[in-house]
C-alpha cells in the first residue's frame, strides 16, 4: 500500500519534472532571439547586438519552477486540473444577496471625493485621487456603453473608440467654432457659448455618435460575428485616419487645444467675482472644478447604468439578448434582426459619444492619438474580464484594470538597483499586461468575473442563469 | 505609361508580401473557422527575428555573401516564427476550442497586443534600420525623363514568393498532411473518428501559416530595410483584406487578393493620395465584406436553418 | 372539391428551389386547409425542410408562388392581380393576402403571422422559460416597435401591456404543464419539455399558420400522445392552422386532416391519411422497400 503511494508520487514527481524541464526549454527557445539578443544602435549609428542570455535563463527557470510548483500543488491529481476557481463573493454581488451591499456601494461612490480629501489631507493633495476616480469612472462608463453592444447584443465591436472620438470632436469643434460663438454673443451674451457650450454639446455629441452608429452599422450588421469585428475595426481606423489627414477641419495630428473648461451650469470655476467659489462663499480652489467633473462623470455613468437596466427589461433589450442567443429563432418570431442590432449599436455609440464629450472637456485637448485601436481593445478587455452582460462585473473589472495599471506607475520599489534598476519603467508593461490578461481570462474564465445572468422578469423568484447556458455571440 | 509600369512592378512586389501573409489567415480560417487576429503580429515577430538573425550573421559571424545570409535568415526566421505560432495556438487557442464563438477572437486580440508590446519592451520602441540590402537595380525602360527600374530585391521577392507558393501548393495538394487538413476543414469530428490527428493537423496549419508569414517578414525587411514593433498591425489588416477579397478559405484567392491589394495600394498612392492609402485599404475591406463576403474565388455560404 | 381546396389558408403553386445545380424542390403545388392539420411527409432528402424554409421566408424560392390569406382565401383573379402588381401583400374583402416569397423572413412571421419551430430545437437557452415566451410577443407589445418611450419610462400603458403578455405566457405554460418551471433557464429543461416550449413560444406570437418541423422527433410514446393532444387543441381552440413535417406515423396518421407526400423534391401524393396510407406509390416510394417489407411496415403504422 505504502509502496504503491510512493510509486505514484515518484511517478508524479517524475512527470512534473519532465513537464517543467520541457516548458523551461520551450520558454528559453522562445525568448532567445528577441529577449536574449537586443538590436540596438552602436556608437557608429549602425545596429549592433547586445546579449542578455542571463535574463532568458531567469525567465526559463521561473516558468519551469512555476509549472513544477503547480504540478505538485494545484494540479495534483489531474482531475482538479482545469477546474476554474470561483469568486463566490463577486457572484453574490451580482445576485439578490448583493442588494444589501448596493447602498454601501452607492454611498462610497458619492462620498469618494470627501474621502479622498480627508484621506489625503486637503483639497490640493487630493487631486491625484480625484483624477484617478474620474479616470476610472470614464472607463466604467465606456465599459457599460460597450457592454450593451458586446455583452447584451453579442456584437463584437472593435471600433468602439470611433464613437468616443466622434463625441470628443463634436464638442471640441462646436465649442471652438467662432461663428456659433459670435451668434450667441449677439443674442445671449458674450460669454454664453464659452460657459454653456459643454452643456449644449453633450446631448449633441451623443446624438451625433448614435447617428454615426446608424450610418456605419446599417450596412455591416448582417455580417457574421468575426467579420463584423474586423469591419468595425476598419471603421474605427478609417475615422482616426480621416481625423489625422483632414487637417482643415481637425487640425490633423496636432489636435485641437483651447477647449473651454466645464462650468457649473453657467457659473465658471474662476477665482474672481461671479465665479463658483465666490458665489457659494468658498475660498477659491482649482480643485472645485475637478470635484465637479467627478460628479458629472458619476452622473453620466449612472445614466448609462440606469438606461441599460431599463432597456434590458424592455422589448428591445430582451430582443438583444435573444439575438445573442439565437438569431434564426429571433427571425422566426418576427424580430427584425438588422434593426434590433442597429439599436444596440447606436445606443452603445451614443454613450460612447457622451463619454467622448466629457473626455474633451476634462482634458481640454483632443487629438487622434487618444483614439487608437488600443483604446478600443482596453474597453473591450474591461467588458470581457467583467463578464459580458454584467454591469457590476464590468465596473469591478474597470476598477481592477485601470486602477491596477495606474498603480503600476507607482511601483517605484521596482526601480531599486537590486531588482530592475533605475531605468525600469513599469508603465511600459501596461499594454503587455492588458494583452496577457485578455488571453488569460479567456483561457481561465471565458465568461469573465461575473458569469451568470439575471433574468429580466420572473413569476415567483428571480433565478440566476448559469453562464454555461448563456450563448454569447451569434454565428 | 512609364509611371504606370513602375507602379505595376512595385505593386506586384508589395502584393507578393501581402499574399504570403494572407495565406496564414486563409488556412487557419479554413481549418478552424477563426480569424487569427494575431497573425499580423506573428509576421512582425518574423521580421524582427530576421533582423536579429541578419545582424548575428553579418556582425558576429562575418558572413559576407548576401545570398547565403538571406538563405540562412529565411530558414531561421521560418523555424522560429513557426515555433512562436505553435506556442500561441497551444496556449491561447487550443483551450478555447468548443468555447463560445467569440472567445478565440478575443484571445487572439489579446495575443496580438501581447506580442507587439512584448517586442516593444524587449527591443525598444524605435525603428530598427539596416543598411540597404541588394541596392542594385536594372533599368527596364528609359523614356528619357523617367527610368522604370526593377530592383534585384524585387526580383528576389517575386522569385522567392513564386517558389514557396509552389512548394506550399504541393504540400497541401499532394501530401498526407494536406489531405488531413482538407479532411479537418470538411468535418473535424469525422476526421478524428477516421484517425486523423486533428490537434496535430491544426498545430501544423498554424506553423505553416507562420512560416509563410516569416518569409514575408524576411522579404519585407529586405525591401524596406526597417522594422518597428507596431509594424504587424497595418500589414496584418491589409493581408486579411487580401484573404477576404480573394475569398477566405481559398489559397489561390489569398495570393490573388494579395496581389490586388498591393497593386491597389501602390496605384492609389501614385495617382490619388498617399495619406489616404490606408483608408483605401480599410474601405476595400469593408466594401468586400458587405457586398461580396464570399470574395472572388470563395464559395458562397448557405445558411443552415 | 376537397376540404382543403375550398378555403386554403396557404396555396403553394409550382414551388421550385435550386441550390447551385442541385434541385431540392421541383414544381410542387399543394393547399393547406384553414383550420386543418396538414402533414408533409416523405423520405429523407425529399425536400420537406426546404419547402418549410421557403414558406417561412428563410429561403427565397427559385420559382413559384406562396399565397397566404387571412380571413378567407382570395379568388384566383384577385390573386393573379396581386401577383402582377409586384407587391407582397394586399387587403382583400375578407382579410389580407400575403405572397410569402416576396417577404423577408421576419415579415413572414410578424405581418403574415406564420409561426414555426425547428428540427433542432432553437430556444433561447440562456433565458428563462418566461422570457422565451415574452420575446415571442414583442412585436405586438408596443405600438412604436421595439424602442417604445412608454416602456423606457415604465408608464402605466406599458405596464398593462406587459402584464397582458405575462398573462398569455402563463396561460400557455399551464397548457404545456410547465408553469412550475417558468423561472428556470430554458436550456435546463428536459428534451420533451423543450419541444413543447418551442411550440408554445411560436404560439405566443399568435400565428394564423403554425409550421412544425418534426415536432415528435425524439419523444417517447407518452410524450408523443401528449403532443397530438396539444396540436389538436391548437387547431380547435386557437383557430390556428397547422402544417407539420413528421416521420412519426402515429402523429401523422393520428391527427392529420390532409397529407402531402414528397419524394426527390416532387409531390407524389396528396389526400386524406386514409388515401395516402393505401396509395401503393406512396408505400413503395416513401418506405423505399420491397413489396414483402411493406406488410411489416403497414403492421407498424396500424393498417
Amino acid at each position: 500500500m505504502h509502496e504503491a503511494t510512493a510509486a505514484a508520487s515518484s511517478g508524479l514527481l517524475a512527470r512534473a519534472l519532465k513537464d517543467a524541464a520541457a516548458s523551461a526549454a520551450i520558454t528559453a527557445l522562445l525568448l532567445v532571439p528577441l529577449v536574449g539578443m537586443h538590436a540596438t544602435e552602436g556608437p557608429s549609428g549602425a545596429l549592433v547586438l547586445k546579449y542578455r542570455f542571463g535574463l532568458v535563463a531567469i525567465f526559463a527557470l521561473l516558468v519551469g519552477g512555476l509549472r513544477l510548483g503547480l504540478h505538485l500543488t494545484v494540479w495534483r491529481g489531474d482531475s482538479a486540473r482545469g477546474a476554474a476557481p470561483r469568486f463566490p463573493a463577486l457572484a453574490r454581488l451580482a445576485g439578490p444577496a448583493g442588494d444589501a451591499a448596493k447602498p454601501v456601494f452607492f454611498a462610497v461612490l458619492l462620498l469618494y471625493p470627501l474621502l479622498a480629501v480627508l484621506g489625503s489631507g486637503g483639497l490640493g493633495p487630493s487631486r491625484y485621487w480625484i483624477d484617478l476616480g474620474i479616470y476610472i469612472l470614464t472607463y466604467v462608463m465606456l465599459g457599460w456603453g460597450l457592454n450593451i453592444v458586446v455583452g447584451l447584443a453579442g456584437l463584437l465591436d472593435l471600433g468602439y473608440v470611433a464613437f468616443y472620438a466622434v463625441g470628443a470632436y463634436t464638442f471640441a469643434l462646436l465649442a471652438g467654432s467662432v461663428p456659433i460663438s459670435d451668434f450667441f454673443a449677439g443674442t445671449l451674451g458674450a460669454d454664453f457659448w464659452r460657459l454653456w457650450s459643454f452643456w449644449v454639446c453633450l446631448p449633441l455629441s451623443g446624438l451625433l455618435a448614435a447617428l454615426w452608429g446608424v450610418i456605419l452599422g446599417f450596412p455591416v450588421l448582417r455580417l457574421r460575428g468575426d467579420y463584423l469585428a474586423i469591419v468595425t475595426l476598419a471603421f474605427g481606423e478609417i475615422i482616426r485616419l480621416v481625423l489625422i489627414n483632414w487637417v482643415d477641419l481637425t487640425n490633423g495630428g496636432a489636435g485641437i487645444a483651447s477647449i473651454p473648461p466645464i462650468s457649473f451650469f453657467g457659473i465658471p470655476f474662476s477665482s474672481g467675482e461671479g465665479g463658483f467659489a465666490n458665489l457659494f462663499g468658498l475660498e477659491f480652489n482649482p480643485m472645485h472644478r475637478n470635484i465637479f467633473l467627478y460628479f458629472v462623470i458619476l452622473a453620466l455613468a449612472a445614466l448609462t447604468a440606469v438606461a441599460t437596466i431599463r432597456l434590458r427589461r424592455m422589448p428591445v433589450g430582451r430582443a438583444w439578448e435573444a439575438l445573442r442567443e439565437d438569431e434564426i429563432a429571433c427571425r422566426s418570431l418576427g424580430i427584425n434582426t438588422t434593426l434590433t442590432k442597429l439599436t444596440a449599436f447606436s445606443i452603445g455609440a451614443m454613450f460612447g459619444g457622451f463619454a467622448g464629450a466629457f473626455f474633451a472637456v476634462r482634458i481640454r485637448f483632443v487629438s487622434p492619438e487618444s483614439f487608437t485601436f488600443m483604446e478600443s481593445a482596453v474597453i473591450l478587455a474591461i467588458v470581457v474580464l467583467g463578464g459580458m452582460g454584467s454591469q457590476i462585473g464590468v465596473a469591478v473589472s474597470a476598477i481592477l484594470l485601470i486602477g491596477g495599471m495606474e498603480m503600476l506607475r507607482n511601483l517605484t520599489f521596482l526601480k531599486d538597483p537590486w531588482l530592475f534598476g533605475p531605468d525600469f519603467d513599469p508603465s511600459l508593461y501596461r499594454m503587455l499586461i492588458f494583452g496577457f490578461a485578455m488571453v488569460a481570462v479567456m483561457a481561465w474564465r471565458p465568461r469573465g468575473l461575473v458569469s451568470s445572468r439575471l433574468a429580466t422578469i420572473f413569476l415567483k423568484e428571480r433565478k440566476k442563469v448559469s453562464g454555461d447556458l448563456v450563448r454569447e455571440g451569434h454565428g | 505609361m512609364d509611371i504606370f509600369l513602375q507602379q505595376l512592378i512595385n505593386g506586384l512586389t508589395l502584393g507578393s508580401i501581402y499574399g504570403l501573409i494572407a495565406i496564414g489567415y486563409t488556412m487557419v480560417f479554413g481549418i478552424i473557422g477563426m480569424v487569427n487576429f494575431a497573425h499580423g503580429d506573428v509576421f512582425m515577430v518574423g521580421t524582427f527575428t530576421a533582423l536579429i538573425a541578419f545582424l548575428l550573421l553579418t556582425t558576429l559571424l562575418g558572413i559576407t555573401s548576401i545570398f547565403l545570409v538571406l538563405a540562412i535568415v529565411l530558414v531561421v526566421a521560418m523555424a522560429f516564427t513557426g515555433l512562436v505560432s505553435w506556442a500561441i495556438e497551444r496556449v491561447a487557442y487550443r483551450p478555447l476550442r468548443g468555447s463560445f464563438r467569440l472567445a478565440p477572437m478575443i484571445s487572439a486580440i489579446g495575443m496580438s497586443i501581447l506580442l507587439s508590446n512584448f517586442v516593444q519592451v524587449a527591443q525598444g520602441p524605435r525603428n530598427k534600420a539596416l543598411p540597404p540590402i541588394l541596392p542594385d537595380v536594372i533599368v527596364v525602360w528609359d523614356s528619357g525623363s523617367y527610368a522604370v527600374t526593377l530592383a534585384y530585391k524585387q526580383i528576389l521577392i517575386m522569385v522567392v514568393t513564386a517558389v514557396l507558393l509552389f512548394a506550399f501548393w504541393w504540400l497541401v495538394q499532394k501530401t498526407a498532411l494536406g489531405r488531413a487538413q482538407r479532411a479537418c476543414e470538411q468535418d473535424r469530428k469525422m476526421a478524428a473518428l477516421l484517425g486523423v490527428d486533428v490537434d496535430r493537423t491544426i498545430s501544423l496549419t498554424f506553423v505553416i501559416g507562420a512560416a509563410l508569414a516569416a518569409v514575408a517578414g524576411v522579404l519585407y525587411l529586405t525591401y524596406y530595410g526597417v522594422v518597428n514593433f507596431a509594424d504587424g498591425f497595418v500589414p496584418g489588416v491589409k493581408a486579411f483584406t487580401a484573404a477576404v477579397l480573394g475569398g477566405i478559405g481559398s489559397l489561390p484567392g489569398a495570393v490573388l487578393g494579395g496581389l490586388l491589394i498591393g497593386l491597389i495600394e501602390t496605384f492609389w498612392s501614385a495617382y490619388f493620395s498617399i495619406e489616404y492609402k490606408d483608408v483605401a485599404a480599410f474601405s476595400i475591406l469593408a466594401i468586400t465584406l458587405v457586398f461580396m463576403p464570399q470574395g472572388l474565388l470563395g464559395r458562397p455560404e448557405v445558411e443552415k436553418v | 372539391m376537397r376540404p382543403w381546396e375550398q378555403d386554403p389558408i396557404l396555396a403553394v403553386d409550382r414551388l421550385s428551389m435550386r441550390f447551385g445545380g442541385l434541385v431540392a424542390v421541383s414544381d410542387v403545388s399543394f393547399r393547406v386547409g384553414r383550420g386543418q392539420v396538414t402533414a408533409v411527409i416523405g423520405p429523407n432528402g425529399a425536400g420537406k425542410t426546404t419547402v418549410f424554409n421557403c414558406i417561412t421566408g428563410f429561403y427565397k424560392p427559385s420559382a413559384g408562388r406562396l399565397a397566404l390569406s387571412h380571413g378567407a382565401a382570395p379568388s384566383p383573379s384577385e390573386l393573379d392581380a396581386l401577383t402582377r402588381t409586384g407587391r407582397a401583400a394586399a387587403r382583400t374583402r375578407k382579410g389580407g393576402v400575403f405572397l410569402l416569397e416576396r417577404l423577408p423572413d421576419h415579415k413572414v412571421a410578424s405581418a403574415a403571422r406564420v409561426g414555426r419551430t425547428f428540427q433542432n430545437i432553437r430556444l433561447f437557452s440562456g433565458m428563462t422559460v418566461l422570457e422565451n415566451l415574452l420575446v415571442a410577443q414583442h412585436m405586438g407589445l408596443t405600438e412604436t416597435g421595439l424602442l417604445s418611450p412608454a416602456a423606457l419610462l415604465n408608464l402605466p400603458s406599458w405596464r398593462r401591456r406587459e402584464a397582458a403578455a405575462v398573462e398569455r405566457a402563463k396561460t400557455w405554460l399551464e397548457r404545456i404543464h410547465l408553469i412550475h418551471r417558468a423561472d428556470d433557464p430554458a436550456g435546463d429543461l428536459p428534451y420533451g419539455d423543450q419541444r413543447r416550449l418551442e411550440i408554445a413560444r411560436a404560439m405566443c406570437a399568435q400565428p394564423v399558420l403554425l409550421c412544425l418541423d418534426e415536432p415528435a422527433a425524439g419523444l417517447n410514446p407518452r410524450e408523443s400522445a401528449a403532443l397530438n393532444e396539444l396540436l389538436l387543441s391548437i387547431r380547435d381552440a386557437d383557430a390556428t392552422s397547422v402544417l407539420l413535417i413528421e416521420h412519426d406515423m402515429s402523429v401523422v396518421m393520428g391527427i392529420s386532416d390532409h397529407v402531402v407526400v414528397l419524394e426527390y423534391g416532387r409531390k407524389i401524393a396528396d389526400g386524406t391519411p386514409e388515401e395516402v396510407r393505401t396509395d401503393p406509390r406512396v408505400i413503395a416510394a416513401y418506405l423505399g422497400v420491397e413489396e414483402d417489407a411493406v406488410e411489416a411496415i403497414e403492421a407498424e403504422v396500424g393498417v
